[in-house]
């Protein structure tokens, strides 16, 4: 019986010839990741209840200050002193420091830190993001964390895996997060629970990488425990001259398992949000369209990479905010900044009255810059929007994608970006 | 920190899709050190269960529905829910990290589908962990627990991740020692 590659990347790690879902393995980690609110927890039980004096190998721990940095307040300060002191005394090799970051689940792939092949795991719901780039990858606690730290090593239950084949291709202004905000719509916030989400079939290919990631990276709202995509001349092209190390794909056999297969026609997914207060709450925009907004938000892990800014600057071009609304952009990392100020975007978005703030994650976790009100509402390029997740549990969010966020920017109501650009220009759609 | 054999307390009755920012609101991982502090704000994020860390008494038991914890990866859920003095958390089904979370520190939980659906806000429950069983004395009801695979049910004895760690250590420094 063939494998899938989920299985086949646990097997490896694992040492074994073969592997089935539902067995418990013991696999090597290839690369792990914490930030300022893991790390601190995950540190502490290494080394004051685990006893270990190390971590199994620095060269593959990432850590990075994004989640209440720059500090928020004087605690948050103290969580990134403690994450400092501990990648230093570590020796932590991919230390990213406020101001040369940004969100974890972009700085690592776009420092080339997350291969194919590779087994990964993150102190971060959202570590699933990497498995766009072929690699098995999922989000873990403090207390793993701090196992793998010590041993380089953690225990994993083969998850069955469920198949996602996209056919045709995206319509015009449709993004791959319309197209995965539909799919947890259809399947629900636990329709993949423990399990893996491959994605596959023709329409990826005419999908870039940056979203991809934004596929990946919701996989987790379905309740997966990672996303996967195959390897191709997209992820080829993307790792060129950035991989950190050599690197191995993996495919699924032919003749692999699957708890399900799900086929979707792409062509016919329409510009969609998830309305409150959850990710599976799919609507078409046109069902939403004309809700009222206090606050737009653009950023996160999810839709805040250069190409999702490209899209927002294009619609919000020589426009303004609605009086009423305010507009918040978030950089998801600190290169995608440097990217963005050479480009001319953060000119685009002053003008238009936007808010642009340092990379991190911000207003996305209700942390910082942004925080949502009682009874206020906002549209949210995010991934999340269960009660409470950007502030208030009685404040309304919606998410889009940047396009949209930016259009309803403008008009002060959820809208379709064709209402103030008539055609994205080629090369950002 | 070892497993208790038996369990009893009042239910308390949530919902399903119960995510990690409405057990304990991002704003309180700053406390992510302080159990004690996380444990007054459990629960915060349920819209209209602000103030319900403050009802409960220790021991009692929280009782879910379906993908309980789902969302965030922080560990400060199940260490919150603790924190309020809750001894174990039952649920219909529950998201992988939380799930992970629990085992690893060795904190209680239990899948009973059954219970998640009988059971009512206010029950006196008691639950016999060893045997997978919990007693509604409320309903006069007895309900079954899903087994869990032996390394988690082991791994739950032992008092969770940090002791199995510790032994795996010890049995390094041991080889090292004896080829050194």
């Amino acid at each position: 019986m063939g494998m899938t590659m989920t299985e086949k990347i646990l097997a490896r790690g694992a040492g074994r010839e073969s592997v089935r879902p539902g067995d418990l393995v013991l696999a090597k980690v290839d690369f792990a990741m914490g930030h300022d609110l893991t790390i601190p927890p995950a540190g502490k039980i290494m080394r004051e209840q685990m006893g270990a004096e190390k971590i199994w190998d620095p060269d593959r721990v990432a850590v990075t200050q994004d989640h209440f940095q720059p500090a928020k307040d004087a605690a948050s300060a103290t969580l990134g002193r403690l994450t400092r002191e501990f990648s230093h005394q570590m020796g932590v090799k991919w230390y990213f420091e406020v101001g040369q970051g940004g969100i974890c689940h972009t700085v690592l792939p776009e420092n080339g830190l997350v291969l194919p092949g590779e087994l990964v795991v993150g102190a971060d719901s959202h570590s699933c993001t990497y498995g766009a780039l072929n690699n098995f990858a999922t989000g873990i606690g403090s207390t793993d964390l701090a196992c793998v730290f010590a041993l380089g090593e953690l225990w994993f239950r083969v998850p069955e895996s469920l198949k996602f084949v996209y056919h045709n291709r995206l319509k015009e202004w449709v993004e791959a997060k319309d197209l995965i905000l539909y799919v947890i719509g259809q399947i629900g916030v636990d329709g993949a629970r423990s399990k893996a989400m491959e994605h596959t079939g023709e329409a990826l290919r005419h999908i870039d990488m940056e979203a991809r990631l934004t596929m990946t990276n919701m996989a987790i709202e379905a309740g997966a425990k990672n996303g996967i995509m195959e390897f191709d001349q997209v992820t080829k092209q993307y790792l060129d001259g950035r991989a950190k190390r050599p690197y191995t794909p993996v495919t699924s056999d032919a003749d692999a398992e699957y708890e399900k297969v799900f086929e979707f026609d792409v062509e016919k997914v329409e510009l969609g949000v998830a309305r409150p207060m959850s990710p599976d709450n799919y609507a078409p925009l046109s069902e939403v369209a004309g809700t009222r907004l206090d606050q737009v938000f653009i950023g996160s892990c999810t839709n805040s990479r250069i190409t999702d800014l490209r899209r927002a600057a294009a619609v919000l071009d020589g426009r303004k905010v609605a009086p009423g609304v305010r507009l918040i952009i978030t950089p998801s990392s600190h290169q995608v900044a440097i990217q963005a100020e050479r480009e001319g975007l953060i000119g685009t978005f002053l003008a238009a009255g936007a808010a642009w703030t340092t990379a991190t994650c911000g207003a996305c976790l209700g942390g910082h810059m942004g925080v949502l009100g009682e009874g206020e509402v906002c549209l949210s390029t995010t991934n999340r929007n269960f009660p409470g997740r950007m502030g208030h549990p009685k404040a309304l969010v919606y998410l889009s994608n940047p396009a949209v966020a930016a259009a309803s920017a403008v008009t002060g109501v959820i809208s379709h970006p064709s209402e103030v650009l008539e055609k994205m220009p080629a090369g950002l759609a | 920190m070892t497993l208790p054999k038996v369990v009893r307390g009042r239910a308390w009755k949530f919902g399903d899709n119960i995510d990690t920012d409405q057990i304990i609101p991002a704003k309180y991982a700053i406390y992510s050190l302080d159990e004690k502090e996380l444990g007054k704000h459990a629960m915060e994020g349920v819209p209209d269960r602000d103030t319900w860390a403050s009802q409960v008494t220790q021991g009692d038991i929280m009782v879910g529905g379906s993908n309980f914890g789902c969302g965030s990866s922080r560990e400060i859920a199940p260490v919150a829910i603790r924190g309020a003095g809750i001894s174990l958390v039952i649920a219909d089904s529950f998201a992988r990290i939380f799930f992970r979370n629990a085992i690893n520190m060795g904190y209680p939980i239990m899948q009973s589908p059954q219970a998640a659906e009988a059971v009512e806000d206010g029950d006196e429950l008691e639950v016999d962990l060893e045997h997978g069983i919990i007693r509604n004395f409320t309903k006069g009801d007895e309900y079954r627990c899903e087994a869990f695979p032996q390394f988690m049910n082991e791994l739950l004895r032992m008092g969770g991740l940090v002791p199995w760690v510790r032994k795996q250590l010890e049995e390094r420094r041991r080889m090292a020692a004896s080829r050194g």
